[in-house]
């Protein structure tokens, strides 16, 4: 237990370190003032619109706005996961950083476990905050607060830490540029699968709602940010509901425990495959 | 017990052959050096013994232990020939991070006596970055002998290091064995390995060529006699021969003038153990 904090804690200290936190901590600032002023423009175009008859102005714009800053906060997070994670394995070797570590009496796994535990202390407070910030900017410009506030959060995070394994995984076997590009296509591919499902939803497309369903499976950090989409709406329903559904952060997938479960379940596949991939490898 | 026992070894990458079944002992307090061209398998038999390398076939043991082992890894310090610290870390911070790792209790008394024996005293709170490449050497040597392993596995110890550094390491390997600690040193600086090792170990395309004490390697080349014919050598002959050799001439009527026993260098052994062979 002693090595897995000694190393958590320098990967933590690793995170810190680099340019790459203080850039998106700066791109987050940007974020957060651009969202700040696009809240303030929207909420005052919506007191000046008469929508039309059965829906809510304030909350279709108010959802909406904040499922893009899901979207945001989902992208800053995976940005910071992955760069935190991409080259753990064959990336520190090639550098020579991992072999004084890795012949200590610690153990290889214990070693991909504190570096995963590392990359989700920093992330998962990341996503937390930029969520409950952008929360309140939405809240307190547009009096509009989401119907579920704690579950939609724990699942962008859970979502990160997710992408953050599947990056782990990737360094195992790639290099560190290879890897970023494999795991930045793979988080691509799982938000034009669930983009795709909400078109299907909004054309009635069995098909390509099916295969949004096996994608958010495969990759569930997709389906948690959908579930996550979902949530902030779930009590939200007539005609406004229905529109909110049909538009890009409706979350027309509804995941709920069974998917959090196999995420969970996922993790721990990934986990393995990146101790047995890495058992076998000569440094 | 042997510190590092290395049975039958073999490795291969692909089509290419590292070790080819290799035997080799490194006894307890016995400082060996470990010999040969660019390619020859040295880094990977370190390797394979610190559990970084998965052999394919043989087998390595660490003071009795399956090499590689965790508890192997408690019997050993070893220092990369390519290797990094992060560089926001200082000296102190490094030596630390490894005292965790390692399960070391020595605290801050032991770092502060690790950078006194490599030199770097002065530099306890220097970052990595702000370093020299030989310090950071030198650090490594450090790092390695965190927890006082018995058994140190030293790939290419002072490759960066100015002569300075260089005597300061030698200085450091002879404390060492003064302590009973084992080592394996990898290295291409023959004149090294011939001032501070017990027994020399040469590899040439993954097979072991020649073993012995430097003394045992450097054999004798023959007896050179300076005569009023001028210089005859009696190959084969040694020290031992020389009053035989001189009776003989002087009762044959030679004037005999000087008479010169003649050994062969550590690097002469070595480059007719390889034949020359470099990559």
């Amino acid at each position: 237990m002693s090595s897995v904090l000694t190393i958590a804690g320098y990967g933590l200290r690793e995170a810190l370190r680099r340019k790459v936190f203080v850039v998106v901590l700066l791109l987050t600032v940007a974020f957060l003032v651009l969202f700040w002023l696009a809240n303030h423009v929207l909420f005052q175009n919506v007191a000046n619109v008469g929508p039309p008859v059965g829906v809510d102005a304030r909350t279709f714009a108010g959802a909406t706005i904040f499922g893009l800053a899901m979207f945001g906060t989902l992208f800053l997070g995976v940005v910071l996961a992955i760069f935190l994670t991409i080259g753990v394995v064959r990336g520190d070797a090639e550098r020579g950083l991992l072999q004084p570590l890795i012949v200590r009496p610690v153990g290889r796994v214990t070693l991909l476990v504190a570096r995963w535990l590392g990359a989700v202390a920093v992330c998962a407070p990341y996503v937390g905050a930029v969520y409950v910030a952008t929360m309140l900017i939405t809240g307190l410009t547009g009096h509009w607060w989401p119907d579920h506030v704690v579950v939609p959060g724990v699942e962008l995070a859970a979502g990160v830490a997710v992408v953050a394994a599947l990056s782990l995984l990737g360094s195992v076997f790639l290099t560190s540029t290879a890897n970023g590009i494999a795991v930045f296509m793979i988080f691509g591919a799982g938000l034009v699968a669930g983009l795709l499902g909400t078109i299907g939803h909004a054309l009635n497309s069995h098909q390509l709602e099916r295969a949004a369903k096996i994608t958010a499976w495969l990759l569930p950090f997709e389906g948690l940010y959908q579930d996550g989409l979902r949530q902030i709406t779930a009590n939200t329903t007539g005609l406004t509901g229905f529109l909110l559904e049909l538009g890009p952060f409706g979350g027309a997938y509804t995941g709920g425990t069974s998917l959090r479960l196999w995420a969970a379940a996922y993790l721990l596949i990934v986990g393995a495959g990146a101790a047995v991939g890495f058992s076998r490898r000569d440094l | 017990m042997a510190a590092l026992a290395v049975r039958g070894l073999a490795k291969r990458y692909g089509a290419v052959e590292a070790l080819a079944g290799v035997d080799l002992e490194v006894r307890e307090g016995e400082l060996v050096g470990l010999l040969g061209p660019n390619g020859a398998g040295k880094s990977t038999l370190v390797k394979i013994a610190c559990g970084l390398v998965r052999p394919s076939r043989g087998s390595a043991e660490i003071c009795g232990l399956p090499a590689g082992s965790r508890e192997a890894r408690r019997s050993m310090g070893y220092l990369a020939e390519l290797f990094r610290f992060p560089g926001w870390y200082s000296a102190d911070e490094v030596l630390e991070l490894h005292q965790r790792l390692a399960g070391s209790t020595g605290g801050s008394h032991e770092r502060h006596e690790l950078l006194q024996l490599v030199g770097l005293e002065d530099a306890r709170n220097r970052r990595v970055e702000e370093m020299s490449k030989g310090m950071q050497q030198r650090l490594g040597v450090a790092q390695a002998l965190v927890g006082s392993p018995p058994l140190l596995l030293l790939d290419e110890p002072t490759s960066a290091l100015d002569p300075v550094g260089r005597r300061t390491v030698r200085v450091l390997l002879e404390e060492l064995r003064s302590r009973g600690t084992s080592v394996l040193l990898n290295s291409h600086l023959l004149s090294e390995i011939e001032l501070v090792c017990d027994r020399v170990a040469i590899l040439l395309r993954g097979r072991l060529v020649a073993e012995g004490s430097p003394a045992e390697l450097a054999r004798s080349r023959g007896v050179e006699i300076e005569t009023d014919e001028g210089a005859r050598l009696f190959e084969g002959a040694s020290r031992d021969d020389a009053p035989r050799l001189v009776a003989e001439l002087v009762g044959q009527g030679r004037q005999v003038y000087g008479v010169r026993v003649l050994t062969s260098t550590l690097e002469e052994t070595y480059l007719e153990a390889v034949g020359g062979e470099t990559s």
